[in-house]
C-alpha cells in the first residue's frame, strides 16, 4: 500500500475542505483498503468520516425515513421498520457480502463501491475506468460478470452491489453536502451513472462532496422482492438480480417498481417497463412483453451472453412470486 | 490515540497503513488471529469490535482508536475455554487449525446478532424469532472459509455450543 496522510475532519465543512485532489474519504474501508492494497486506489490523504454525525435512522416528515450515511448496512437490515416497512431494502443487504463485512460497510460507503471487473482490479491490465486512456480489457477478453446494457466502446463494467438496487426500485433520494455548506437531493435512479467516455466517474459525486443520508419515500407496501442469481448460494455477487415492488389493485398490477443488478454500470431502472405492467392482468405472456421491452437493447460481449436469457427468467421468476403465481 | 485490546489498552503508534490485523499481530504479539487473504475473502482474521465481528484486515487500526477489541486471546484459555471452544475440539471443528480462531471468534458474534434477532439471507421471516438451524449457521457464517472442508463438525461445534449456552442461562 502507497503511503498516505491520515486525517480525521471536526466536521463536514472540513470534510469537504480535505477532500481535495487525492484524497478519498473512508467509512467502512472494505472496499477502498482492499483496492488500496492492490495499489488500484492510490490516495495520497484518506478522510476517515468515521466520527461525523452522519448516523441514525429517523423517520421524515413525511413519513418516509432518512438513513444516515454512516449505518451500518448490518444495523440498516435489522432496524425494525426497515425491515417491516421496506422489506425490499433489508432482503438486499441481506443478499450481500457476509456478516462480518455488513458490521463495518455503510450506507454511504456502499453506494460508492466500485466494480468487481477483473481489468479493473488487475494494475497490470489496461482499464479506462483505473487509468483513462489504456484502454478496456475486457473487451474482447473475459466479461462473463460484465454489462449487457448500457455499456460503451470504452468500458463495459457493472456496478456490483445490492443495496443500491433495491433503493432504486424504492426511488430513494442521496442526500449531498457540498463542500460550500449547502446540501443537494439526487434521486438514487440518476446518482450512478453510464461509462460513456468518462468510466472513471462512477456516480455524479463532485469533489468535495460528501454523502450524508439516504431518504426512504413513504411506505410502499405491496409485495416486495429481492431476488439474486449468483455463482454459489452465499457471498458471491450477483450475475443478475430483481428488486420488486409490486402492488396489486384487484387482479390487475397497480403498479409495478422494478430495478435490476449486475446488468449495467448502474442499477438499472426502465419506467417503460413499469407503464408496460401497470394496470394489466398479470400473465407470462405479458412477462415476456416486459422483457422483451427491457431487454431490447441487450448486447452480449461473449462470456456474458447467458445474462440475457437468465434475466428474462429472473424477471419472469419475480414477478409470477410478486403477482401472487399467475401462470 | 488507543485502542483496548482484551481488556489492556494498546497506544497506536507507527504507520497509518497497519491495518488492524497487523497491530494486532506485530505490535501488540497477538498472534492468534491469523492472516489469509488480507483481503476480507477468507475470514481467519475475524475479531470483534465493541462485540461485533469484522474482518481486522479491512480496517486500519488507526481508524479503531477508542474501540474495544476482543480476539481469540481473550476468548479463552486452554485452562478456562469458552464453550465455542470446548465444542470445538470435542467436534474436531478443524484439521489444521488455522481458520479456527477466526471460525470462533465469528461464531461468538453470531450468537449475538441472533439473540438481537438479526435476519440472515436464509431467514423465512425478517421480524420473526431467529432459530440457528444448520442452514442458518451456514449462510451465517459464509465469511470464513476452512480449506481444510471441516464445515459439518463446526456446524455441529457451534449448534453444540449453543444448547449449553441456551441451558446455562435457563
Amino acid at each position: 500500500m502507497r503511503p498516505f496522510q491520515y486525517m480525521r475532519p471536526d466536521g463536514l465543512g472540513h470534510a469537504g475542505q480535505l477532500l481535495g485532489d487525492g484524497a478519498r474519504p473512508i467509512a467502512g474501508g472494505t472496499n477502498l483498503l482492499d483496492l488500496m492494497k492492490l495499489e488500484v486506489e492510490v490516495p495520497d490523504r484518506l478522510v476517515d468520516l468515521n466520527r461525523l454525525p452522519l448516523g441514525g435512522i429517523e423517520p421524515t416528515d413525511n413519513g418516509g425515513m432518512r438513513i444516515g450515511a454512516l449505518v451500518t448496512n448490518s444495523a440498516c437490515a435489522a432496524d425494525p421498520r426497515i425491515r417491516r416497512n421496506y422489506p425490499v431494502l433489508a432482503r438486499a443487504i441481506l443478499a450481500g457480502a457476509t456478516f462480518q463485512l455488513r458490521n463495518m460497510a455503510t450506507t454511504g460507503g456502499n453506494l460508492c463501491q466500485r466494480t468487481r471487473c477483473y481489468y479493473f482490479y488487475n494494475i497490470d491490465q489496461p482499464c479506462n475506468k483505473r487509468e483513462p486512456g489504456t484502454g478496456c480489457g475486457a473487451i474482447g477478453g473475459h466479461n462473463r460478470i460484465h454489462a449487457i446494457l448500457g455499456a460503451s466502446d470504452s468500458c463495459i463494467a457493472t456496478y456490483p452491489g445490492d443495496m443500491a438496487v433495491a433503493l432504486s426500485a424504492l426511488d430513494a433520494t442521496v442526500e449531498i453536502e457540498r463542500p460550500d455548506g449547502t446540501s443537494r437531493q439526487v434521486p438514487v435512479r440518476e446518482f450512478h451513472r453510464l461509462p460513456g467516455d468518462t468510466p472513471q466517474l462512477d456516480n455524479v459525486l463532485e469533489p468535495g462532496e460528501v454523502i450524508t443520508a439516504v431518504i426512504l419515500p413513504p411506505p410502499a407496501g405491496g409485495r416486495q422482492l429481492y431476488r439474486k442469481v449468483r455463482d454459489r448460494a452465499s457471498y458471491a455477487f450477483a450475475l443478475v438480480s430483481v428488486a420488486a415492488v409490486v402492488r396489486m389493485d384487484g387482479d390487475t398490477i397497480g403498479s409495478a417498481a422494478l430495478a435490476f443488478g449486475a446488468l449495467a454500470h448502474k442499477p438499472w431502472h426502465d419506467p417503460r417497463v413499469e407503464q408496460l405492467l401497470a394496470g394489466q392482468a398479470p400473465s407470462d405472456a405479458l412477462f415476456h412483453q416486459a422483457a422483451d421491452l427491457l431487454l431490447q437493447d441487450a448486447e452480449g460481449q461473449g462470456e456474458n451472453d447467458f445474462k440475457i436469457p437468465l434475466t428474462r427468467r429472473t424477471l419472469l421468476a419475480v414477478l409470477r412470486e410478486a403477482t401472487g403465481g399467475a401462470a | 490515540m488507543q485502542l483496548t485490546i482484551n481488556g489492556t489498552a494498546h497506544e497506536i503508534t507507527g504507520d497509518p497503513r497497519t491495518s488492524l490485523l497487523d497491530f494486532l499481530r506485530h505490535d501488540c504479539g497477538l498472534t492468534g488471529t491469523k492472516k489469509g487473504c488480507d483481503h476480507g475473502q477468507c475470514g481467519a482474521c475475524t475479531v470483534l469490535v465493541n462485540g461485533q465481528r469484522v474482518n481486522s484486515c479491512l480496517t486500519l487500526a488507526i481508524m479503531q482508536d477508542g474501540h474495544e477489541v476482543t480476539t481469540i486471546e481473550g476468548i479463552g484459555t486452554p485452562d478456562a475455554m469458552d464453550p465455542l471452544q470446548a465444542a470445538f475440539v470435542k467436534h474436531d471443528g478443524y484439521q489444521c487449525g488455522y481458520c479456527t480462531p477466526g471460525q470462533i471468534c465469528s461464531a461468538k458474534g453470531m450468537l449475538a446478532e441472533a439473540a438481537n434477532g438479526w435476519a440472515s439471507f436464509v431467514s423465512e421471516d425478517l421480524d420473526g424469532k431467529v432459530e440457528l438451524s444448520a442452514e442458518e449457521i451456514r449462510e451465517r457464517m459464509s465469511g470464513n472459509l476452512c480449506r481444510c472442508g471441516a464445515y459439518s463438525n463446526i456446524v455441529d461445534a457451534i449448534t453444540e455450543a449453543m444448547s449449553t449456552q441456551t441451558a446455562g442461562a435457563e
